[in-house]
């Protein structure tokens, strides 16, 4: 009896420990970059290229930085609880658009010229906003995903919290839907706001 | 993006040798740098299709950066560098070797914890049998003519 209560004891605690694992999200994975400063960049403002904005510019805010592309599916699903974000708060939104272009599958960037992949992305882009509505406070262009590398973006969309010191300190992968939105960043804002 | 991605791992799986043929230009004048740019990204994990090595992954991730990597090859950084440049961005999880801390401490020790608690257990097992054995005496005399009755009994007539 009391030889089967060890084998069925070590069987369960491995059950416990699989089922353990398998409810893990593996592409959750915790950014190194959390409670460090953002990586600089400076880059063209969608709607004035001919400005540029970096991280520098928003010191002593705190704001949201969102990655996002027109073909990005999850990008879609995120939109609408971005809208509504934007009317409801005035935390600043920077959008940063990444890979408009060569991240499309439909385009072969080795055909494209710089200056064409500039254009078109920020044509496709505006097109996009107007029709979807636009959340952003303003938007960059991270058109060749260097940008991206920085921040360590690996699924779009994701959502990066900096501080008023230019801190991140917080990073969600993945469409915000309105549940992280509550009980994640609202109060994370309204605490680093105080 | 996802359902992208897994298409694209999935494509992949069918495109492989197709991929290798036309894999991103490689730095064919110099050999050295691309076996340094091969080794160092079989040792980073593809975020996107996270079994697969940066080397091995055709996804885009993958692919800007191999692109990095080779540029910092060519930019004369050390090996130590280029990993530090991958870890500070995408953490610990980028590398298929992580090292020995708090967090993987159970992923390093795991293994060798079972190994020992086997051990324990058949040392334990053993020890046990060799007392029972020894515990077991002859037959006394009364128990021997017992056993004898109860064979004869058996026995046929």
């Amino acid at each position: 009896m009391n030889r089967y209560f060890w084998i069925l004891g070590g069987f369960a605690a491995l059950v416990v420990l699989l089922a353990i694992g398998l409810n893990l999200d593996p592409r959750d994975v915790p950014s190194p970059l959390i409670g460090k400063p953002a990586p600089s960049f400076n880059l063209t403002v969608l709607a004035t290229p001919d400005k540029s904005l970096g991280p520098k510019d928003m010191q002593g805010k705190v704001w949201l930085l969102n990655v996002w592309s027109t073909w990005c599916v999850s990008c879609r699903q995120e939109h609408p609880v971005l809208v509504d974000f934007s009317k409801k708060t005035n935390v600043p939104l920077v959008g940063l658009n990444y890979k408009e272009v060569r991240g499309d599958g439909d385009f072969d960037i080795s055909k494209i010229k710089p200056a064409e992949e500039k254009s078109l992305a920020l044509q496709r882009a505006n097109q996009w906003l107007a029709q979807h509505g636009n959340p952003y406070t303003l938007t960059v262009m991270d058109l060749d995903g260097r940008v991206g590398i920085d921040y360590g973006v690996y699924g779009v969309p994701e959502t990066y919290v900096i501080d008023k010191a230019g801190v991140i300190r917080m990073k969600h992968t993945g469409p915000i839907n309105p549940d992280v939105l509550d009980k994640k960043i609202l109060p994370l804002l309204a605490e680093l706001n105080q | 993006m996802r359902a992208r991605l897994l298409a694209c791992c999935l494509a992949l799986g069918c495109l492989l040798p197709l991929a290798h043929a036309g894999e991103a230009a490689p730095l064919a004048a110099d050999p050295v740098a691309e076996k340094r740019l091969q080794e160092i990204s079989a040792e980073l994990r593809c975020l996107v299709c996270q079994n697969q090595t940066i080397a091995d992954s055709n996804a885009e991730l993958a692919q800007d950066l191999r692109h990095e990597i080779r540029g910092m090859i060519q930019s004369g950084q050390s090996d130590k560098q280029i990993i530090d440049f991958m870890v500070t961005r995408y953490g610990d999880f980028v590398l298929y070797r992580p090292p020995v801390n708090g967090v993987t401490l159970l992923l390093w020790g795991g293994p060798m914890a079972l190994l020992l608690i086997g051990i324990w257990a058949l040392l334990r097992y053993l020890r046990q049998r060799a007392r029972r054995i020894d515990a077991e005496q002859p037959l006394s005399a009364e128990e021997a003519s017992r056993a004898d009755t109860l064979l004869n009994e058996t026995a046929p007539k």
